[in-house]
């Protein structure tokens, strides 16, 4: 369970927005449900207590919206971060997509985000209610008497498992304490595709990309997808694709996703959260990730304002090409 | 005599300024190299975007090469060092989604080296025909 | 009406497969519900709802529609189309036997479109009543009776056995062929189960959605509506909800030049999508806002308008459980309708 309260966040807000220092607040609407939750502009206090969330649903990473909400108007906007929120924010200032000034950052403090699916996983459909203990979480659905009370590990989402830095690398405020960057073994799955023969690698990924539907979610969510016109909803690219009319088209579309963010994804984790799919995407980022760490020096995009990514950079003793692919089999 | 032996294509990017100038001094000094290499000339190594390689395989090639200039001798100074990193993490990537890593390769080949090319031709060529066919990556739509 | 024992759904399935291509609803690697080509070892699962709808047999994500080839000034028109095999479809919820519906009056009608004409003709439909609706199931605020599946042959499971009753000429004659594994029941036999779905479907979160406000000639009304702006903020303009929709029917047809000639072809489309319907002049729908508008306006309001009073949604609720920002039909009909 989050550690800080959902009222501690309401107030902190409408103080801001009632002081004027704020004109508006970037967090997370509730639902319908008790865990689909919407990422939303809030203008009054009225709709923060009415509407706001905080809890363990609210995995959607906001900082992307600043983009496109602070464009054209004037004042500055609220907005909630989450410790990986942070490395997508400090990555978007990198590359000049909005001005730091429009911003006004509250770091939140993150035990980690529950993923529906696993819990659907274990309760089946048909979820009525969910409430949020300390280790766990009790689940009351329309067919179980009794509510399931599920331990919060099991349904942690992957990425959080893996949580690679409860440190907000940027903030105007901090709520709560700040944490640690971690060790984490977020590496160890790259790790065992890598290990397989490539024959067995064709395999585990012609299976997960086939069932892409190219619905551009994983696009459209990521923080590092801000382009004004994608080269694949491009006509004149001749790429352009509204569907993965084959294996190859498959690959393509998400070597090529993967490629443009590559040095630039904060592994924040978001493209695997929303794919409806299922499909592992966070895999092929982590790999540039780890390569990138590997032949150039650790790096973490977005851990600070400024970087340089290691893909506009270059030694004159970088590794060759093939050398580095062949390396990896002896 | 062989029947239905299989010749690959292969595309060869090579930069206008070592590389493709090296081809021209292969072909200058006699050397052979298979007909098989197809060369398309781009004014520096790191023209190659990573969707120029997948495109090639898409149409039908069966490996891929990129020439350029020996790192330090880039005719734009740097262009080349972008390259190698640029190569070198989609080649990575290609390996991990299976596909096999004989089928891309870079070589620096200068304007002197005219037998390098060749060689290097020879080589690679020689080593796709074993690998066979690319099957996966390839689009079925574009087979003839 | 005819029944079995659940012990014998494979034999049933099995036979069914010597003729027809069988697709199931079955458990994929992730533990999703996908439809599933039939084999030996392919396992029915549990009572959910399918990942993605039956759309996609009849009205496939990419299809070829004919290829061509230039040769010395000459263009060779080449028609693509195969004859589909036939098919069986199991498992099909109410909600999606009712898309189909849908899709044929935008298929069907004239003018008909031949490719999704031929699968449906070669398609038999046989459905499942639901014994486990999700949360977001909201299909009774469409007038759909999950306890009452329809199609070709309605199916229901109660506790050990399925029970079969064939509704056309075609289900008829696929309940002859499974006739040795079957025993004959009377409807009455049913009745408890549907009972028990009416209620179970009363107790949902969403029962009491209404579709006042919307239908037939509500566009004045509904499309200046200033809270579109409010409910299109969080949406990321990607194509989820319209790719698993069993009824978003839209798709574009675009050309592939494959080095040696041209292929045409369709593949669905996304009223979400920034080039959607994009012409010469450019794109009628500019903003994210007027693209979110034209996806519910079009099923709630311009659909029943051009197909007396039909809605152009069935409530199967996955766009709910799919949309990476929660933002869906159902938040729009609350916002927007008649009552809350």
């Amino acid at each position: 369970m989050q550690k800080i309260s959902r009222d501690k966040l309401i107030k902190k807000a409408s103080n801001l927005l009632n002081s004027g220092i704020v004109r508006c607040v970037l967090g997370w609407k509730r639902g319908e449900f008790d865990y689909d939750i919407t990422p939303n502009v809030f203008t009054t206090e009225k709709e923060l207590i009415d509407d706001f969330v905080w809890n363990d649903f609210c995995g959607a990473n906001l900082s992307k919206y600043l983009v496109s909400k602070t464009q054209g108007v004037d004042g500055k906007i609220l907005v909630f971060l989450k410790p990986c929120d942070t490395y997508s924010f400090n990555q978007l200032l990198t590359e000049h997509r909005f001005d730091r000034e429009r911003a006004y950052v509250i770091a939140v403090p993150c035990e980690g985000m529950a993923d529906i699916n696993k819990i659907k996983q274990i309760t089946n459909e048909g979820i009525s209610s969910i409430e949020f203990n300390e280790d766990t979480l009790s689940i009351s659905t329309l067919y179980n008497e009794e509510p399931i009370k599920i331990a919060y590990d099991r349904v942690l989402s992957e990425r959080c498992l893996n949580c690679k830095s409860k440190k907000h690398v940027v903030y105007d405020e901090l709520l709560g304490d700040d944490g640690e960057i971690l060790e984490s073994n977020r590496f160890d799955e790259v790790e065992k595709i890598e290990k397989m023969s490539s024959e067995e690698r064709f395999e585990f990924w012609q299976g997960e990309l086939s069932r892409c539907i190219r619905c551009n979610a994983c696009r459209d969510v990521c923080p590092a997808c801000t382009c004004e016109k994608c080269v694949f909803d491009n006509p004149e690219s001749g790429v352009e694709n509204k569907a993965s009319a084959n294996s190859f088209e498959e690959k393509l579309f998400h070597i090529i996703r993967a490629y443009h963010v590559a040095g630039r994804c904060t592994d924040c984790g978001e493209c695997s959260r929303v794919c409806p799919q299922n499909i592992p995407l966070h895999l092929l980022n982590r790999k540039f990730i780890k390569d990138i760490n590997e032949f150039y020096g650790e790096f973490q995009a977005g851990e600070k304002i400024g970087m340089r990514s290691p893909l506009i950079d270059y030694t004159t003793d970088d590794i060759e090409p093939n050398e580095a692919v062949n390396r990896r089999d002896s | 005599m062989q029947v239905n032996e299989f010749k690959p294509l292969i595309v060869a990017f090579c930069c206008n300024w070592c590389s493709y100038a090296g081809a021209d001094l292969a072909g200058n000094n006699r050397l052979s190299y298979p007909a098989d290499v197809k060369i398309i000339r781009v004014p520096c190594s790191c023209r190659v975007n990573p969707m120029f390689v997948l495109r090639a395989f898409q149409r039908g090639a069966d490996g891929v090469i990129i020439c350029g200039c020996h790192p330090g001798d880039c005719h734009y100074t740097s262009g080349n060092y972008y390259t190698r990193r640029r190569m070198t993490l989609l080649f990575s990537m290609l390996d991990y989604l299976g596909i096999e890593k004989e089928r891309t390769r870079v070589e620096w080949v200068s304007a002197a080296e005219g037998a390098k090319f060749a060689s290097t031709m020879n080589d690679f060529v020689s080593k796709i025909t074993q690998l066979g066919k690319n099957k996966r990556l390839e689009d079925l739509r574009c087979k003839k | 009406m005819v029944k079995f024992s659940c012990e014998k759904i494979d034999l049933v399935f099995a036979e069914i497969a010597k003729t027809a291509a069988l697709y199931i609803p079955s458990n994929d690697k992730n533990n999703k519900a996908v439809f599933t080509k039939w084999q030996k070892g392919t396992k029915l699962c549990d009572s959910h709802n399918t990942q993605i709808g039956p759309k996609d047999l009849f009205f496939p994500q990419t299809e070829d529609l004919m290829a061509f080839k230039a040769s010395n000034k000459k263009i060779e028109i080449i028609d693509t189309r195969k004859e589909s095999e036939d098919f069986v479809i199991f498992g099909v919820r109410a909600c999606d036997v009712k898309s189909l519906e849908i899709l044929d009056r935008v298929f069907l009608s004239e003018p008909r479109d031949s490719y999704y004409a031929m699968r449906r003709e070669h398609g038999i439909i046989i459905s499942l009543a639901c014994t486990r609706p999700s949360e977001a199931c909201f299909c009774t605020t469409f007038g759909i009776a999950p306890s009452e599946p329809g199609a070709d042959i309605s199916v229901w499971k109660i506790n050990n056995e399925f029970f079969w009753q064939a509704n056309t000429k075609r289900g008829e004659e696929l309940l002859l062929k499974i006739e040795h594994f079957t025993t004959p029941a009377e409807p009455s036999e049913v009745e408890g189960e549907k009972q028990r779905i009416s209620v179970l479907m009363k107790r949902l979160p969403l029962a009491n959605l209404s579709t006042n406000g919307f239908g037939k000639g509500k566009t004045n009304e509904l499309f200046e509506r200033e809270e579109w702006a409010k409910l299109s903020e969080a949406c990321l303009g990607c194509g989820t909800c319209t790719f698993v929709c069993p009824t978003c029917q839209c798709y574009d047809i675009k050309d592939f030049n494959t080095g040696n000639g041209v292929i045409r072809y369709r593949c669905w489309d996304s009223c979400m999508y920034s080039d959607f319907t994009k012409m010469a002049h450019g794109n009628n729908r500019n903003t994210r806002k007027e693209r979110f508008r034209q996806r519910f306006m079009h099923k709630l309001v311009y659909f029943p308008e051009n197909n007396n009073g039909l809605f152009g949604c069935v409530g199967c609720g996955r766009c709910i459980s799919k949309c990476p920002v929660s933002m869906n039909i159902v938040k729009v009909m609350k916002k927007l309708g008649g009552n809350v």
